[in-house]
């Protein structure tokens, strides 16, 4: 069993000049590329019994966060579109107003008490998740002159196999600083797009909360095996 | 077919989904508590091409049992923040040989793989365990440059006590494995 190479023009690269950060922490040499073994196709098992979930952050110690509630759903599969179940999504988010509770962030936007800006969901058999949360704010960073971004929420994923592990981020529709965020840009148009939540009347709550989707793909493993077992 | 989603940096605010527990894989009351194995610490540093500690990258980590098998009775998952120097700290059990590819067999490993702010996709490495007999047969070694091998090999500082810098780029930079 293992996992075909990550396609060209699905990932971002590492060295993107738009993004100072990458500057010095992108490696020169390319990776070696390995076959997989046990050590790439298992992975962590991550059960709710062990790592509990979550997936209200639109209240904490029973209070009601500021801000628009709003419903996240969508559905995991992979490449060849088969239901991904059992994955574990750790999800965190700035605020309504755009500061995140962390110690780091310094920007001058107030923190809410009842927002922690942290979840945990996992996939059903058929691959669907759901949370409910805050719609977080845009908030500046020092990439660049004048540099916000993109109002976002950070999703990682624990798949079946440890190399389909995977960080990324959430974008909203309609947002008019995705054209100058050097990090979504990063992603190879046609890729990109795919990191926007889609609005989905299906997915909104009557009287509640609006509901976006968004749908996420993992690595899909190859049928036959990259090594014959003996 | 669809292309999988695409990486995206995890950024300086990850820490929020950071348990600081989840780097001592033999806490009491954790998943492994009980059982038998040889105790290590598995220490690093991770530095940048001008050799600037990287305050903000979460280290996972991942490996098989003293057995030597995957989620068979150890749960082989960790997590760690690099501190204000760099530097990460995981407590587990040492790990035993992996089957390989086809008969071989791989010397004991820890992968570890590292998110950061500017990494817009995490980069996978391994830990081996210098002068262990193993790693001459290992063969997954066996694809890495002889010249560079060496910074895939965690060396002893204390016993029990391993140490593996990871350099994100530059001179000695750490071998990433495209897995
Ligand atoms: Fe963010």
């Amino acid at each position: 069993m293992s996992y075909p190479p990550i396609p060209a023009g699905a990932f971002p690269p590492m060295d993107l000049p738009s993004y100072g950060s990458t500057h010095k922490r992108h490696p020169d040499q390319p990776p070696v590329r390995i076959p997989h073994t046990l050590t790439e196709t298992s992975a962590p098992r991550f059960t709710p019994a062990a790592y509990p979930a979550h997936a209200d952050m639109s209240r904490h110690n029973g209070r009601a966060a500021m801000g628009e509630r709003i419903i996240l759903a969508g559905r995991i599969t992979d490449e060849d579109g088969r239901p991904q179940p059992g994955v574990m999504l750790e999800v965190w988010q700035a605020n309504a107003a755009g500061r995140y509770h962390h110690a780091r962030d310094q920007h001058d936007a107030p923190l809410d008490p009842n927002f922690s800006g942290q979840a945990r969901v996992f996939t059903d058999a058929e691959g669907h998740w759901s949370l409910t949360t805050i719609r977080p704010g845009a908030y500046p960073w020092r990439n660049h002159h004048n540099a916000w971004r993109p109002v976002h929420v950070h999703f990682g994923l624990h798949g079946a196999g440890f190399a389909q592990r995977l960080i990324t981020q959430m974008y909203f529709p309609g947002d008019p600083l995705l054209e100058l965020d050097p990090i979504y840009q990063g992603v190879p148009a046609g890729a990109r797009e795919r990191l926007i939540a889609k609005f989905d009347l299906d997915v909104t709550k009557p009287e509640y909360a609006l509901g976006y989707r968004f749908d996420m793909v993992l690595r899909g493993r190859l049928a036959t095996p990259m090594e014959n077992p003996t | 077919m669809s292309l999988p989603t695409a990486s995206q940096t995890a950024g300086p605010y990850w820490h929020l989904i950071d348990f600081p527990e989840w780097a001592d894989l033999t806490r009491a009351g954790g998943p492994n508590a009980g059982v038998a194995g040889e105790r290590i610490i598995l220490t690093g540093t991770v530095t940048d091409g001008d050799g600037a500690p990287c305050a903000d990258a979460m280290i996972e980590l991942w490996q098989a049992g003293p057995d030597g098998a995957y989620e068979a009775g150890f749960h082989g998952f960790g997590r760690c923040a690099t501190d204000e120097a760099g530097r990460f700290r995981f407590a587990t059990l040492k790990p035993g040989p992996v089957p390989g590819p086809g008969n071989s067999l791989q010397a004991p490993h820890i992968t570890l793989a590292i998110f950061a702010r500017g990494l817009m996709h995490h980069l996978t490495t391994r830990a081996y365990f210098a002068a262990e007999p193993l790693n001459e047969a290992d063969p997954i070694l066996a694809l890495v440059p002889e010249a560079r091998r060496g910074t895939l090999l965690a060396q002893p500082v204390a016993p029990g006590h391993w140490n593996l810098d990871i350099r994100l780029q530059g001179a000695d930079e750490t071998v990433f494995l495209d897995i």
